[in-house]
Parts: C-alpha cells; sequence; structure tokens
C-alpha cells in the first residue's frame, strides 16, 4: 500500500513547491537607457518580416525602446487573457482591442487609461460581380435588399457565436432595425434561403462563388469591405479590376484601439509607443499588411484601396456597452430563429 | 483470470516496492506541474457556487450535452467497425507498399482540421453541409488511425498457431472471429474506443467547420464561452463537466483492459498473403482505404497548384521568402515554420517518449494503483485546450516562474498530447508478457533487475521507436493547444497554414496549401521512417527483436 501515497506525495510536493514559489514577488525597477517592452497583439498581427515590423525596427532606432511582440489568439482569446492577467500583464502594450469587445476592456481593469483607437474597418456582404453581371441582375445594396424574392437563396453569412464577421453582421441587422425587430428581419433572412457556415474560411472560401478559384455557387457572403483589394493585390499575375463588390448599406464598422496594460514595469516606455502606433509612419503601412484603414486621417490610402475599397459614409455601429451587455442573449436568439 | 495473474506476477521475482514509485516520479511531476497545478489554479481561481448553477440551468446546455454524447458514441462505434479490416490487413500481412498505406491512413489523424477540413468541405454533397452526419463521417476518417494504429499493434501479436489451430477443429470464420480473435483482442477494442471516445467527444475542429450551429459539442462551447462572451467562469464550470464524464469513462475502460488483458506470447510477425482468398482480401481492404483516405489528401495537394481557374506553381516558387508579392508580406516565412515546427518536433518526441516510456513501465509493473497514473495521463486530452492555456497563463505567472510566452511551453504542450499516445501504445505490449517469461530469467539465475530489463524494456523497445514517429507527427500537427498559448518568435507550420488561409486572395490561399502539403510530406516522411529504415523493419508492428 506504500506505491499509491508515494506517488501522491509526490504530487502533493510538487504542488506545495510550486504553491510556494508564486508567493514571493520579485522587486522590480524601471530603468533608463535601452528597455525593451512586449506588444500583445491578436494571431493575424506579423511578428517579422513585414513593413509593420520595419516602422517598428525605427521606432527602436529613435527611442531606444526595443518591441518584442507576442500573439496571444484570436481577438476575443486576447481580451480573455487580458482580463484574466489584469494588474499583472503578459506584456506593456495591447495592439487590436475592437469594439465589440471593447466594454470588458475600458472599465479600468485592463488599461491604465483609455485605449487609442488605431484602425478601422468594415464587415459587409460582398457580391461576385461576373455572377451578376451573367445573371443580368442588380446587386443588392443594403440590409433591405438582401430579403428580397429576386436575392433568394443567394447569401452565405457567418455563425455568429463562432465568427467575428458572423457577428458582426448580425450586430448592423440589430444597429438597423432596432432591438425588438431585428428577429423578424432574420426571420425573413431564412425564409429567403441565407445558409450559415460556421468560420469566414469555409463562408469565403468554399461556399461563395466571387473568390479565385472559389468552388462555391453563392453570389452573395459576408467578408471585409477590404477583401475586394486583398483579391487584386494577391492575385497572380497581377489584375486590374476587382472579381468582387461591397454592398455599401450592409456594413458594421469594426475599430480597433490600443492602449498600455495596467501593471506595466515601462509605463513610461509603452505610452510612447501607444504615440507611435498613430503616427503616418506606422499608420501608412496598415491597409496592405493588416488590410485595415489607418486611423490617422493625415494617412493616404494606397491606390489600389482608392480603387477597389468601399468606405461607407454612414456605417451601422452599436455601443459597446450595448453589445457586452447583450451579445449572448443575441446569439442564443439568433440560434433559435435560424434554427428554428 | 486477472487474479491469477497478479499471483503469478507475486510470486516470482518481482522488483522491490520502491521501483514503481522511482519510475513514476517523472511522470508524475511533469503531469501535476504542467496539468494538475494550472488547470487547478485556473478552477480555484474562477469557480463559484453560483456560476456553477447559471451554466447548468443555462437555456440549451442539455441540446449540446445530447449533441456531444450521442455523435462520440456514433463516431466511436462507427471507427472501430471501419477501421477494423484495414487494421488486421496491416497488422498482419507483408506487401508492397504497406507502409505507404498506413502513412496515407495515419497523416488525416495527424494534420490540423484547419487543412484536411477545408478539402474533406469541398468534398461534401452539398446537401451534408452542416448536419450531424457530416461530422459523424468526418470523425471516422480522421480517426481510423488510431484504431489501425492501437488495434493493430495487439493484432500483431495474436500468434498464427491459435487462429490455425481453431481452423483446424473444424471453426467457421465467424466462430473464428467470435471465440477467439475477438476475446484475445478485447484490450486493444478497449484502448481503441477509449481514444476515439476522447477526440470525438472533444472534438472542436472538425464540429467547428462541419456541424453548423445545430450540432455544438461541449468543447466548442467552453471555447465561446471563454474567447467569444469574455466568460470565463462559465467555461470553467463546463470544462470540469467534461473532465468528470470523461474521466469517469476512462477509468471504466482501463478497468476493462486490465480485466480483458491476455498473454500472449508471439513474436508478430508479417507475412505474404498467400491463398488466392487472402490476396483478395489483402487486395480489396488496401485498394479501397487507400482510395478513401487518400482522396482528401490529395485535393488539398492540388489546391497548392491553383491559382484562381489556374494549375500554377506561383505558391511554391514564393514559399522560400516572406514576400507574397514584390513588396507586399503577411510576415509569414514559410520555411522557416517548417524548421520551428521541426524543432518543437523533436524536443515534444523527446519528452513524451522519455515521459511515456518511463510511465508505461511502472503502469506495467504496478499492480493495482497503475491506474491512476495511467488515468492521470490520459486526462490532458479530455480538458478542453483552452482551460489548459488559460491555466497556464495564470499559474506561471510570477517570477521565478513567469513562464508566459516562453518558447518551450509549445513543445510541452505538445508533449502533454502525445504522451498517452506513447503510453496506450506501449501498456498493452507489455500486459501481454507471460509471467513465464520474468520466471524463466528467474530460474535461470536473473536478478529481478535484470530480468526486468531483459523482459519488459526490451519488450518495449521497437515498439517505443515507432512512438518516437508517432509523437514527432502528433507535435508537427498540433493546432488547437498551441492557439491558446501566446506565443512569441516564429509561429509553428500549422498557425502560420491558418494564417495564411484566413486571407482573401488567392495567391495566400495557394500558399497556405503548399505548406500544408509540406506538412503532409513532413508527417508522412516521418511516419513511414519511424516505422521501418531507423528502428528495424515492421517498427511498431514487428517486434521480432523483442
Amino acid at each position: 500500500m506504500g506505491r499509491p501515497s508515494l506517488l501522491l506525495a509526490s504530487l502533493a510536493v510538487v504542488s506545495t513547491m510550486l504553491a510556494a514559489c508564486g508567493g514571493s514577488a520579485p522587486a522590480t525597477t524601471a530603468t533608463d537607457g535601452p528597455v525593451t517592452i512586449t506588444l500583445v497583439a491578436y494571431d493575424s498581427f506579423p511578428t517579422k518580416d513585414t513593413a509593420l515590423n520595419t516602422a517598428l525596427a525605427t521606432f527602436t532606432a529613435q527611442t531606444d525602446i526595443t518591441v518584442n511582440i507576442v500573439t496571444a489568439g484570436d481577438a476575443g482569446t486576447m481580451v480573455t487573457k487580458a482580463e484574466l492577467t489584469a494588474g499583472n500583464p503578459e506584456g506593456d502594450v495591447m495592439w487590436g482591442v475592437d469594439n465589440t469587445l471593447l466594454s470588458a476592456a475600458t472599465d479600468g481593469k485592463i488599461f491604465t487609461d483609455a485605449p487609442t483607437m488605431v484602425d478601422f474597418g468594415d464587415v459587409c456582404v460582398n457580391y461576385d460581380i461576373a455572377w451578376f453581371q451573367q445573371h443580368e441582375l442588380t446587386p443588392p445594396v443594403t440590409l433591405d435588399d438582401l430579403i428580397k424574392p429576386e436575392y433568394k437563396d443567394l447569401l452565405v453569412v457567418e455563425n455568429p457565436a463562432a465568427s467575428s464577421p458572423g457577428l458582426a453582421f448580425l450586430l448592423a441587422t440589430i444597429a438597423a432595425s432596432g432591438e425588438g425587430g431585428w428577429q423578424t428581419y432574420w426571420e425573413s433572412l431564412t425564409a429567403n434561403g441565407v445558409e450559415v457556415a460556421e468560420s469566414w474560411d469555409s463562408a469565403y472560401y468554399e461556399r461563395f462563388s466571387g473568390s479565385a478559384g472559389s468552388t462555391g455557387d453563392k453570389p452573395l457572403v459576408v467578408s471585409y469591405g477590404s477583401s475586394p483589394p486583398a483579391e487584386v493585390v494577391f492575385a497572380d499575375p497581377p489584375r486590374t479590376d476587382a472579381p468582387t463588390g461591397v454592398a455599401a448599406g450592409t456594413c458594421f464598422r469594426q475599430i480597433e484601439y490600443a492602449g498600455v496594460l495596467r501593471g506595466t514595469k515601462h509605463p513610461e516606455a509603452a505610452r510612447r509607443l501607444v504615440q507611435f502606433l498613430t503616427t503616418p509612419a506606422f499608420q501608412q503601412e496598415l491597409p496592405l499588411t493588416l488590410f485595415v484603414y489607418p486611423a490617422n486621417k493625415a494617412v493616404a490610402l494606397p491606390a489600389v484601396f482608392q480603387q477597389f475599397a468601399v468606405v461607407p459614409t454612414d456605417p451601422y455601429t452599436l455601443e459597446p456597452a450595448d453589445i457586452a451587455a447583450h451579445r449572448e442573449q443575441w446569439q442564443d436568439e439568433w440560434n433559435e430563429i435560424v434554427l428554428r | 483470470m486477472a487474479g491469477r495473474v497478479e499471483r503469478d506476477r507475486a510470486a516470482l521475482n518481482r522488483l522491490p516496492r520502491w521501483a514503481v514509485p522511482a519510475l513514476a516520479a517523472l511522470p508524475a511531476v511533469g503531469l501535476a506541474l504542467f496539468f494538475a497545478y494550472p488547470v487547478g489554479t485556473l478552477l480555484a481561481r474562477v469557480l463559484h457556487p453560483g456560476s456553477v448553477s447559471d451554466v447548468l440551468h443555462a437555456p440549451g446546455l442539455t441540446r449540446v450535452l445530447w449533441f456531444t454524447v450521442w455523435q462520440a458514441v456514433v463516431s466511436t462505434v462507427l471507427t472501430l467497425v471501419v477501421g477494423f479490416a484495414p487494421a488486421y490487413v496491416l497488422a498482419r500481412y507483408r506487401f508492397i507498399g504497406r507502409r505507404a498505406v498506413l502513412a496515407v491512413v495515419t497523416v488525416p489523424f495527424m494534420l490540423p482540421t484547419v487543412v484536411v477540413g477545408a478539402a474533406f468541405v469541398a468534398l461534401l454533397p452539398d446537401n451534408w453541409h452542416g448536419t450531424a452526419r457530416a461530422v459523424v463521417v468526418a470523425h471516422v476518417f480522421f480517426n481510423i488511425a488510431v484504431v489501425v494504429r492501437l488495434l493493430g499493434s495487439m493484432w500483431a501479436v495474436v500468434p498464427e498457431g491459435i487462429t490455425a489451430a481453431a481452423r483446424t477443429l473444424g471453426a467457421s470464420p465467424w466462430q473464428l472471429l467470435r471465440h477467439v480473435v475477438l476475446p484475445l483482442l478485447r484490450p486493444g477494442l478497449w484502448a481503441s474506443a477509449t481514444v476515439v471516445f476522447l477526440f470525438t467527444f472533444t472534438s472542436f475542429g472538425t464540429v467547428r467547420l462541419l456541424g453548423g450551429p445545430a450540432n455544438t459539442t461541449l468543447e466548442v462551447e467552453i471555447a465561446r464561452r471563454a474567447t467569444q462572451l469574455g466568460d470565463v467562469d462559465g467555461a470553467a464550470v463546463l470544462s470540469v463537466l467534461q473532465l468528470l464524464i470523461l474521466a469517469a469513462v476512462v477509468w471504466w475502460s482501463s478497468r476493462f483492459q486490465r480485466r480483458t488483458a491476455v498473454q500472449l506470447p508471439g513474436a508478430p510477425s508479417l507475412r505474404r498473403p498467400r491463398s488466392r482468398e487472402q490476396r483478395r482480401l489483402v487486395g480489396t481492404v488496401v485498394a479501397a482505404t487507400t482510395i478513401v483516405m487518400a482522396t482528401p489528401l490529395v485535393v488539398m495537394v492540388s489546391r497548392s497548384f491553383r491559382l484562381g481557374d489556374r494549375w500554377s506553381l506561383a505558391a511554391w516558387r514564393t514559399l522560400g521568402r516572406t514576400e507574397v508579392r514584390p513588396g507586399v508580406s503577411l510576415g509569414v516565412d514559410p520555411l522557416a515554420s517548417l524548421f520551428v515546427s521541426l524543432r518543437f518536433a523533436a524536443l515534444a518526441a523527446l519528452l513524451s517518449v522519455v515521459i511515456g516510456g518511463l510511465a508505461a513501465l511502472a503502469i506495467g509493473s504496478a499492480r493495482r494503483h497503475g491506474r491512476l497514473l495511467d488515468v492521470g495521463l490520459m486526462l490532458p486530452l479530455g480538458t478542453s485546450a483552452v482551460t489548459i492555456g488559460l491555466g497556464i497563463l495564470i499559474a506561471f505567472d510570477t517570477a521565478p516562474i513567469d513562464w508566459r510566452a516562453q518558447w518551450w511551453l509549445i513543445p510541452v504542450g505538445h508533449a502533454l498530447v502525445a504522451t498517452p499516445f506513447v503510453v496506450r501504445a506501449l501498456v498493452p505490449v507489455l500486459r501481454a508478457i507471460p509471467a513465464e517469461q520474468r520466471s524463466a530469467a528467474a530460474v535461470l539465475g536473473a536478478s529481478p533487475w535484470r530480468a526486468w530489463w531483459a523482459v519488459d524494456v526490451r519488450r518495449i523497445s521497437a515498439p517505443l521507436a515507432g512512438a518516437v514517429g508517432l509523437a514527432a507527427a502528433i507535435s508537427l500537427g498540433e493546432f488547437g493547444a498551441t492557439t491558446f498559448l501566446t506565443r512569441s518568435g516564429r509561429e509553428t507550420l500549422p498557425i502560420a497554414i491558418a494564417r495564411l488561409l484566413s486571407r482573401a486572395g488567392e495567391t495566400p490561399r495557394a500558399q497556405g496549401f503548399a505548406l500544408a502539403t509540406m506538412l503532409l510530406a513532413a508527417t508522412a516522411l516521418i511516419i513511414v521512417t519511424a516505422e521501418s529504415r531507423v528502428f528495424g523493419e515492421g517498427g511498431v508492428l514487428d517486434a521480432r527483436g523483442a
């Protein structure tokens, strides 16, 4: 009978040792001179080899502040982690909290000050230009168009519980029809044959007909306002026209923020980095690396964005606090409507 | 029967009492440090009585639980049925291309779902999208490898003589199967059923990709709560629920595995199909298996040569550099990611083979209490990846163990996933060693340690070598646990692929599939090599040296 107790004992000893280790926090001091700070970002933020990283290198050259980038998962995972580690953060600056997650981030727990807007983008219905030409049909423009009989069985959207563009599109319909009216809108959309995919990639590449080389047969998909320029930029050989267009009246505005994490050991250096993230030197590289628009109005867009991206003048949006308060309930209600 | 085995072992040549704890120490410490401590820390932080009742009364939970359970049961049963014939043929017969078929069967299990899943979706009929049957079919496809491996390693040691004798005595093929083969295979059947059940119960990628909004597993719901709703409390409650269910299943099944353990003296050997019947059987099974398993892989590979509507080598030509187009970069360096992944795979394989090998020997030599370690090492497979990721985040957050974003946490995470496979591959082999072999060693004058070395350790050396490849391949393709760890530096291959595939535009897409093809090739190469060159012909299934 000695065996199990030994085994358990070894487990217990290790846990106790670790618990003891966890108790002792080291004294840390902010140092002058060269410092290294950590930028926490979502997965699609490049850690190396892009124009954004080159811009960060010039920041280091000017300030003696080295920026180490860590990626924490998708934006939702990143914010959850930041909440769990509030006060003892994984890094000094966080990039990319958006307005659908912002409420959790701005209740004073995560950031030292109100975070700064760094970029924005839109989630919009994209259409397959060739398909609509072949069928001699005008592409839809507004959310109300999508429930018209001529667009029956043409649209594929993402599940708002599983995908961030899916959630943004649901939020667009809630902003458009109000908290009491969006359910009716979705009943009509369901009756008009909307298809639900679980992720952006399966909607855009497997179901949508407009993406290059796709096998899909749906000419309408919920994607980004910047997807058409991406199709142009990443075509090989280069093309001069976009295969897809954007229904400008269906867009939800996503705004991303960056801020200094509460508990940083280098608050001054962190603040300087956040400031740098809003300067033209950094902002001008955003469109062609992250496919978002610079928050800094002084920065000109690349030609391919001016030509093919649609920046709606009056996109739908909702208050972050409103989104945080109702998100789960909206997702549950949406489930009931779409699954019946 | 089990009781007699215990007495036999007790009678002669027992290792000293401290032997088992000594063998078990390292695995137990590793498990405590990187699994029990982080998960325990997270649960201690966020579990409240209030959140427990909230979550358990949440609308829709019954539906999620019901779907999780039934699809796992159906997927497991179907996987066993479908995998039975390939497991038999690959374990018993020698034929040209056997190792290649083994690789084709194994690769889908190793590759991340994001990679093969996309090809799988393309092959499904349109009206299958978002259905439960699509999920079940995909689960069978991905998990056949488990049955071929675990059942196969058992089948390989069923002595030819027993089945031949039964046939001579007039047993029909059905009687032979029912009364001779199945009882002998029972531990292998339990082992593979348990692993397939664990994997399908906790299925995330496949369900996300194919299930549609109506078909959600507990694992998907846990991730949704933690990452979309910011409800870590609720996620933790569900994670505990899932862990309790799976721990009960694993405990129960390990009891059956022990009870049904049979002693087989056999040195396994592969033979050529001789009679026309045998040749027909081998031919049919191999052809059917290869076609079914290879088609999605072929679709995947072909996509790396597609650019829009044309065939093109562009994606392959640009693999060596970070620019997708001159002047435009997404920051993915394909070849660098491959090297990162290979380095992690080597480390994870080393860790899991050492830990898993020690654990298997401890479990094999222990009497009743080996199960504690056995089940404990399986638990990480039943724990939601997001729970482990968040646990590590808050457990190792203070110096001197501020290990967040340490690069080596990723191979450690991979080893957590791979170790149970190493253990599962070795324990049945150890349990099949007849007590007489140890007794014989004692009679011939060997000390207990010498006998243990000559019998137990040598018996697992060949399967252990195969396990190195298995663990390395698991690490190469690991995606779920990696995504929830905070990472610095270069991404692993699966993460790089996911980043490329989540972009609009034909070039990143084709590059993503080119990288996936490289992952496929690396995984297949590791499997084939582990099976043959390095470790002797036949590898895992050929333990003739033992």
